[in-house]
């Protein structure tokens, strides 16, 4: 079974739902990163979302276009993002780390050697925003070797066929984009995520995760009644932003956000 | 031709593939659009109300046919191939954009969308954009790089006065890939409103093929007239190749015509050896960008590299997926001109011809200057003019240090 697995299974027997954080890798500089990522599964991360940083986030608001640069200004790369897994999984072999980013990167590496290295340095999930599963076969097909769980994002505007397509071409779970838009700009319509949240169902078995326009213990608490994972991400980057200038003092501030929403999604359990 | 002619006109797949070129590229939220998009265009290119409502306003809006020019004095000074001007520069707006947006606008009104928004460079396509938003009364929205309003002051208040609002871009090199980085975040935000007019023959499938479609016109008219003045096939074609939408769309229509040899000319800037350059063709490596696979100016770990070129319209560091393929292919050449050899070549049409040429287009008559003189006086050169210059006189005035 594969951490992604495992994570979920034990989620679902105590009732409990997936806390998932994103960051960007190497905001807003490099040797945050690994001590935050174990300070967030401290405040109650289930799984690592960790953004690789790319000069052309589309899919992305000015918050974590904000962190692409910053971390691009110190030149952090896939090889970085990798190194940075690997010194995590030194003390930590159990949260599961998903890689969420654009194709580009990965293009340029090779999908062969991107999964290879990814599989090696002890990646779970690879999400590549800008690759639908129409163009992701032969990339889908490499991270297989290695055990790799593609995941894919599924939108307010995702027709009934692709939600098919998507969860069949998808493993470890799948991802609700919450609101037509980017990463921080709207707020999330509870009883439209819900009414959402049926029809992936019916489609399949995999747990879901709901991101897009989660910004506190409140829209997290409505998320996490009828989703099994909710992602958090602007918010958080948006602590690294404020604190650019005093890099210890990022950690902290993004724990303070996640033990809030901790006890407001374990409120959830019956 | 033999009968094992290759054919280059039956791209791109149903996927919108060029061998591995094009494609989809984007975030899930904007595929129902798009998928919406590529069945309403596949449609409309079949009907012959469409086709018939599209060919009224290219003939009485935009004034087509646009003139082939035989430029005698400059052929004389060349002392070598014959050169035919394809004078994109003629049509309603000033540049081939138009040729495109009446298009898309059609489709739009098509799809029953009233908010329409672009990207630009040079802001040709964003004038072209506005002019058909305003006639169709629909709201329209340009983004552009705040570096690019800057050069292009002139082109930005055009726009204001036909009714669009101009955004500025600061992220990222604030530049034309980034004004299109930043339609495709309204897109996605406001996907159920708004019609995405796409300015070149990028993006994802199916802009390339769409944007070629209503491009070709060009290719059908010079193919046509040059039959007529001169009683045979062009030797070669030359167009400047940003995007790549003018260049496709004098192409693609003597794609199959194998003598006849063509060439796209990218923008070398300070030197492709510099790498202050925006010749993804030249110089750039294929990766995955703004919804398709092409070349594109990167690094060696995938970020997207600052480009530069004198002109606005050509400062992009990817390039349409067809002509990825048609280069990979070998059936078109690409090579790269200066910005001090564009700037020759707009003064040389300028005083030899009277005509004031865009930046753009300077590119590939400099590089006819290079190309005629190789060839004998019998032969003919077809080159596209795709824009005027009154939008770069202050860039123009300014590389010679006046200022107004
Ligand atoms: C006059 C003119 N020519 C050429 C271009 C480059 O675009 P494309 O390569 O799509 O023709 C532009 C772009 O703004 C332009 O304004």
């Amino acid at each position: 079974m594969s951490r992604i697995e495992i994570k979920f299974k034990s989620l679902r027997e105590t009732g409990r739902k997936a806390l998932i954080p994103y960051v960007t890798a190497g905001d807003p500089v490099a040797a945050v990163t690994v001590p935050l990522m174990h300070d967030m599964v401290k405040a109650g991360a289930d799984i690592i979302e960790l953004g690789v940083p790319f000069s052309d986030p589309m899919a992305d608001g000015p918050v974590i276009q904000k962190a692409s640069e910053r971390a691009l200004v110190h030149g952090i790369s896939l090889h970085d993002v990798f190194a940075m897994v690997k010194e995590f999984r030194e003390k930590d072999n159990e949260t599961p780390v998903v890689l969420m980013g654009y194709l580009n990167p990965i293009e340029v590496m090779g999908y062969a050697s991107f999964a290879k290295q990814a599989g090696t340095a002890g990646v779970d999930g690879v999400l590549t925003v800008d690759l639908p599963p129409e163009e992701g076969s032969e990339f889908v097909a490499e991270l297989a070797k290695y055990e790799l769980d593609p995941i894919f994002l599924i939108a307010p505007t995702t027709t009934d066929a692709r939600i098919k397509k998507l969860c069949s071409a998808a493993s470890g779970f799948v991802y609700y984009v919450s609101v037509k838009g980017v990463t921080g700009a709207a707020t999330l319509d509870a009883g439209a995520v819900a009414d959402k949240m049926t029809a992936i169902r019916k489609h399949t078995d995999m747990p879901v995760g709901v991101g897009f326009g989660i910004k506190d213990a409140e829209s997290a608490a409505n998320v996490g009644a009828v989703a099994d994972a909710v992602v958090v991400g602007s918010v958080l980057v948006n602590q690294a932003d404020l604190n650019q200038d005093n890099p210890e003092a990022v950690s902290p501030a993004i724990c303070t956000i996640l033990t809030d929403i901790r006890q407001a999604l374990d409120k959830l359990v019956k | 031709m033999s009968e094992q002619q290759a054919d280059y006109m039956n791209m791109p797949d149903e996927r919108g593939h060029f061998g591995p070129y094009g494609g989809r590229f984007v975030s899930e939220t904007l595929m129902a659009a798009i998928e919406e998009l590529t069945e309403a265009y596949e449609i409309a290119i079949k009907d012959p109300e469409f086709l018939a409502e599209f060919d009224h306003d290219l003939q009485h809006y935009v004034g087509r046919p646009s003139p082939l020019y035989f430029a005698k004095s400059w052929t004389e000074k060349l002392g070598g191939a014959q050169i035919y001007l394809k004078r994109e520069d003629l049509n309603h707006t000033g540049a081939h954009k138009i040729n495109n947006t009446i298009g898309q606008a059609l489709l739009a009104k098509r799809l029953g969308k009233k908010r329409i928004i672009a990207e630009t460079g040079a802001g040709q396509h964003g004038v072209a954009t506005a002019t058909v938003a305003a006639r169709f009364g629909m709201e329209c929205i340009v983004y552009m790089g705040a570096e690019d309003i800057q050069r292009q002051a002139l082109n930005v208040y055009r726009m204001k006065l036909l009714g669009a609002e101009v955004v500025p871009v600061t992220s990222g090199s604030a530049t034309l890939k980034d004004a299109l980085n930043e339609a495709m975040r309204d897109w996605v935000t406001n996907v159920d409103t708004t019609f995405y007019i796409i300015g070149t023959v990028a993006g994802p499938h199916p802009y390339p093929a769409m944007v070629r479609d209503f491009q070709a016109i060009i290719g059908r008219e010079a193919r046509e007239q040059i039959l007529k003045q001169a009683g045979r096939l062009p030797d070669a074609l030359v167009a400047c190749v940003g995007g790549g939408s003018n260049a496709i769309g004098l192409f693609y229509p003597f794609l199959n015509d194998t003598d006849v040899k063509i060439y796209g000319v990218e923008a070398a800037g300070d030197g492709l050896e510099t790498g202050h350059h925006a010749a993804p063709l030249c110089a750039g490596q294929p990766g995955v960008l703004h919804g398709n696979r092409t070349y594109l100016m990167e690094d060696p770990n995938g970020q997207i590299i600052e480009t530069h070129s004198i002109s606005a319209g050509l400062d992009y560091p990817g390039v349409g997926p067809e002509h990825a393929w048609l280069k990979d292919v070998g059936r078109v050449e690409y090579v790269a001109i200066d910005d001090k050899e564009a700037l020759a070549g707009f003064h040389d049409l300028s005083r030899i011809e009277g005509i004031l040429p865009a930046l753009e287009s300077s590119h590939a008559l400099a590089y006819v200057t290079k190309l005629a003189p190789t060839m004998k006086k019998d032969q003919i050169i077809i080159v596209n003019l795709s824009g005027r210059g009154d939008k770069d006189i202050h860039t123009v005035a300014a590389s010679e240090g006046i200022e107004f």
